[in-house]
């Protein structure tokens, strides 16, 4: 088979299989976990195949027109080069593992059947995404992972939180996709096509005519994709989706699309010196906010998600340095260590019958209870506080590096302005979140009270994917000497000064969190055994137990109750309490962007929808009802003429007649006498 | 012109004896008549009927139609109000005066009868104020007359108009005959 | 003899029987006001048929079916009232009002009358 049929089969195979498992969900439930992981799994082996065959060399280019589609012709086109090809092996091993955990993680769930489907075309769209020669055909894959991420973060519907995420993450998405769509379009007018080579092209020969409108109209279609400052408040809520739709979110499709699209589309942006400003600038404050939010938050898997941010932030950095091999390599050590931590805090929650750190830090003996995790855990969190040699080390260095260049000077292609911010923000960034990595290890794992719920063994796809996941978190990074190759060829090794710089301040972040933790626990008495360790198990202890069977929507019970309940984010050894001083408060509520937004946007929204509603029911319905009165009214009039007396309707009938014959004399005589 | 002559022939306030006695009778016969529809003694109606249709027969006699005016005499006065009268007895219409023999719809009824009396008036008068009947000659209604025009012209609608008699009688049984079921 | 004569006394005795069809109460009353209607059109087929001294007398061969008819029409007439009459035990055309449009529109209104039909249509 040639390399463009595999390449065609890596996103058409995850999309027959969505299709099979919705037709045949029901009707043969036997089939569905074989359906929803056997098409992922060869998606993966093929893009494996498309990569080596590809080997970082020549792009692949491929296009086959349907039909004609008018002035600006639409093809379905492959383009493939190494970028591509990277990436669509990253997407396909993290959907295979997402498939694979799922089995067991969600091995009871009524709705199973859908949900394997649902995650099975999230990942063609996105490997479509990834393939796709056509900006249109691109954003196909775009919207239909939109549409994805609504159902798949509204899995647990039943509860007012899923529901509430997934419309938040559809329409925070959607308000970015429609300058996206704009921008496509602007972009197309002026290439003349929408094949990727030919824009590229337009590029170089200098055919864009408004290249800073179109970059700065496709950059709010990426913020909200890839969840950056200010369309990010989705992601943090998203958690109410299952925990692996959480791990394929946030680690290989949906927000690396956006980082993708712009590192496929970079010369685009890099002709506008001041839509890379806006990228640096959009991608500090996402990174220093992100990493101060995740600070602050309870929810282990809200945590998490703001490292995606601050991660995607480093991305969208680079890219705004105008090096987007920093930025795709970055976005590949990222999904394979926020894939793990992800699923692996799907075992702690499983475990602990919690979301809330603070809860899981009055509880002890969860690292003997389930040691996979913790290990996998703690090689996910050294890689996020990019400790070498873990491949966040390596990837964030490469970020690092591009920066201090375009600050330097060595690099022209960006701004130097974006280059210093960037730089700043990153290690500013790496501080923090090496801090709050050593925050959130120190509260699941160092917990001092009860015992931990016993609920045996994980099952065993969990603990296998943990571990498959582990390995590219450990050495991913050692391959930055060779992919340089495969991306534009700048190189991604670290050099001594970003090295030293940012992984002493992720150091001193790591021991002054673990210091105060040490000292707050030691000024703090011994926690209170009995009575107040009791406060979150109970809330925990009697959802624990079915865990088991739906862990993920009962874990979200416990935390709907916690946070119900008298918060236990009164825990007074939490070091991001003390680390953030008044910033905890606002940090913890992502510094009340909610709140801004929905003064800015949902009241005035509101307030129009009441108004029209008062228009439409009080004046447009008062003239339809004044038509049904009014003709109500002349039925009333002629029904009263129906007496039912003969006398009456022939009196009518007569004094009609002797009319007419009055007005036909007068007539006749008239024209008689004209 | 010869509509000024004819005038001037006849005139209007010369009457011959034959119009002065078609106007006294028709002033009897118009009397009768309103008394008919106004008298608030039903049977005292039908027998001023009588004097109405009476009148027309002389009327009829006065326009030369024999034979109509002694059909008229033999139907009308002698059939259809006795009919009538038999139908009041048989309704149970109380003798004497009944207060509400006329409908709530009088004031209409007059307005209407006013008019179109008004306008059938205008435009008759206006239609033949110059038109004399000439009723010299033989006369034009005799029993003779009146048999071979109807035997020789219009049989053909006499005949049918003697099956629909047939169908008004046997109509007529049917209709007021009592259900089987019911005694008497 | 001046045309207008009867012409007037036809026209005026129409309406006296229009008059009398609309006011009267009691529907044989009625049909005496049609009787004096259809007079008051013989009156005026005779009438013509002596001013145009027609060759085939066309108004008094009218005439006489009038009358003919009119007899017929008095018997059908009053067999209808007989049957009305026993039916509902009145004779007056302003009662029989059961197609009036009723302001209560529930069908349980003209529910009486039809159940009096009934009883008397099985009495």
């Amino acid at each position: 088979m040639t390399t463009t049929t595999l390449a065609v089969l890596v996103p058409l195979l995850p999309f027959l299989g969505s299709a099979a498992g919705l037709l045949l969900g029901r009707t043969a439930p036997g089939f569905v976990r074989p359906l929803a992981v056997l098409p992922t799994l060869a998606a993966a082996v093929l893009a494996v195949l498309v990569a080596a065959r590809q080997g970082g060399g020549k792009a692949v280019d491929a296009a086959t027109q349907l039909t004609p589609t008018g002035s600006v012709p639409i093809d379905l086109a492959l383009h493939i080069d190494g970028f591509a090809a990277v990436v669509a092996v990253l997407v396909g091993v993290v959907a295979t593992c997402v498939q694979i955990y799922s089995t067991g993680y969600l091995r009871h769930d009524p709705r199973y059947p859908s949900y394997a489907a649902l995650v099975s075309l999230f990942t063609a769209a996105m490997l479509l995404v990834v393939y796709s020669g056509d900006l249109m055909v691109l954003l196909v894959g775009w919207e239909v992972m939109g549409i994805c991420s609504y159902f798949l973060v509204g899995h647990y519907w039943e509860t007012p939180e899923a529901r509430s995420a997934s419309l938040k993450a559809f329409l925070v998405t959607k308000l970015g996709d429609v300058p996206f769509l704009i921008g496509l379009f602007a972009l197309a007018a002026d290439a003349g096509t929408f094949r990727i080579t030919g824009v590229l092209g337009a590029v170089t020969s200098g055919a864009l005519d408004h290249p800073t409108l179109v970059a700065l109209l496709l950059l709010a279609g990426v913020a909200g994709k890839s969840a950056q400052f200010p369309l990010h408040t989705w992601l943090p809520d998203a958690m109410a989706g299952p925990t692996p739709v959480s791990a394929l979110i946030h680690a290989a499709t949906m927000v690396a699309a956006g980082i993708y699209f712009v590192a496929r589309l970079l010369p685009v942006f890099a002709a506008s010196a001041a839509a890379l400003t806006v990228l640096a600038v959009m991608a500090a404050v996402t990174m220093v906010g992100s990493a101060l939010a995740a600070l602050a938050q309870d929810d282990i898997k809200r945590v998490l998600a703001y490292s995606t941010i601050g991660q995607l932030g480093y991305m969208a950095g680079a890219l705004a340095v105008a090096d987007r091999g920093a930025a795709v390599f970055h976005l590949l050590s990222h999904g394979a260590f926020k894939a793990l931590l992800f699923l692996a805090a799907g075992a702690v929650i499983h475990a602990a019958g919690t979301n809330s750190l603070t809860a899981m830090s009055r509880m002890s003996g969860l690292t003997q209870r389930i040691p996979d995790a913790y290990w996998t855990m703690t090689v996910g969190l050294l890689a996020l506080a990019a400790i070498p040699p873990f491949a966040g080390f390596f990837s964030k260095e490469a970020v690092l590096v591009a920066a201090e260049h375009t600050a330097t000077g060595d690099h022209t292609a960006a701004p130097a302005g974006a280059g210093w911010i960037v730089l700043v923000a990153g290690l500013l960034t790496a501080l923090l979140t090496a801090a709050y990595a050593m925050r959130l290890w120190l509260l699941a794992f160092r917990g001092r009270g009860a015992e931990a719920p016993d609920h045996g063994r994980q099952p065993i796809q969990m603990t296998t994917v943990l571990w498959v996941l582990a390995v590219p978190s450990l050495g991913f990074g050692l391959t930055a000497a060779y992919l340089d190759d495969w991306f534009d060829g700048n190189a991604l090794t670290p050099t001594l000064t970003t090295a030293v710089l940012g992984t002493g301040l992720a150091v001193v972040g790591a021991a002054v969190t673990y210091a105060v933790r040490s000292t707050l626990l030691a000024r703090t008495a011994p926690p209170p055994a009995a009575p107040a360790g009791a406060t979150p198990v109970p809330a925990a202890g009697p959802a624990a137990a079915p865990t088991v069977a739906h862990p993920d929507a009962e874990a979200g019970q416990v935390e709907a109750e916690a946070l119900d309940l008298p918060h236990p984010a009164a825990d007074p050894a939490d070091p991001g309490r003390a680390l953030l001083g008044p910033l905890h408060r606002p940090a913890a509520d992502g510094f009340h962007l909610d709140a801004v937004y929905r003064a800015a946007f949902v009241r005035p929204v509101l307030a129009a929808a009441s108004l029209v509603r008062f228009l439409d029911r009080e004046v447009v319905d008062t003239y339809v009802r004044g038509a049904g009165d009014s003709a109500k009214g002349l039925g009333w009039l002629v029904r009263r003429a129906q007496t039912g007396n003969v006398q009456t309707y022939l009196s009518a009938l007569l004094a009609g007649s002797v009319v007419l014959a009055v007005v036909a004399v007068v007539l006749a005589n008239a024209a008689a006498g004209a | 012109m010869s509509l000024a002559a004819q005038a001037a022939g006849h005139g209007f306030l010369s009457p011959t004896g034959v119009e002065i006695a078609f106007l006294l009778v028709g002033l009897v016969t118009l009397g009768a008549a309103l008394v008919t529809v106004t008298t608030r003694q039903l049977v005292h109606a039908a027998l001023w009927l009588v004097v109405a249709l009476g009148g027309l027969a002389v009327e009829y006699l006065l326009l030369t139609a024999e034979f109509i005016a002694w059909v008229q005499v033999l139907i009308y006065v002698g059939s259809v109000v006795v009919l009538l009268l038999f139908g009041l007895m048989l309704t149970k219409a109380p003798i004497g005066r009944s207060p509400d023999a006329d409908s709530g719809n009088r004031p209409v009824a007059l307005a209407v009868a006013l008019a179109a009396a008004a306008a059938l008036v205008w435009v008759v008068v206006d239609a033949f104020r110059t038109t004399w009947i000439d009723l010299d000659g033989p006369a034009q209604g005799s029993t003779r007359v009146s048999g071979e025009i109807l035997f020789r012209h219009w049989v053909l609608p006499f005949e049918a108009l003697s099956v629909l008699l047939l169908a008004a009688l046997v109509g007529a049984i049917v209709l007021s005959r009592k259900k089987n079921g019911e005694e008497g | 003899m001046h045309l207008a004569y009867p012409a007037v006394l036809a026209a005026l005795l129409f309406s006296v029987g229009l008059y009398g069809v609309l006011a009267r109460r009691n529907a044989i009353l009625v049909l005496m006001s049609v009787e004096l209607m259809l007079n008051a059109v013989n009156l005026n087929l005779v009438a013509f048929d002596v001013w145009l001294r027609d060759t085939l007398h066309a108004g008094q061969a009218l005439t006489l079916f009038t009358i003919a008819i009119a007899a017929a029409e008095i018997g059908i007439g009053l067999a209808i009232v007989l049957m009305v009459y026993r039916n509902r035990g009145t004779s007056d055309v302003d009662r029989l009002r059961d197609t009036s449009e009723t302001d209560d529109e529930t069908p349980t209104a003209d529910g009486t009358p039809s159940a009096d039909e009934k009883a008397e249509a099985t009495a």
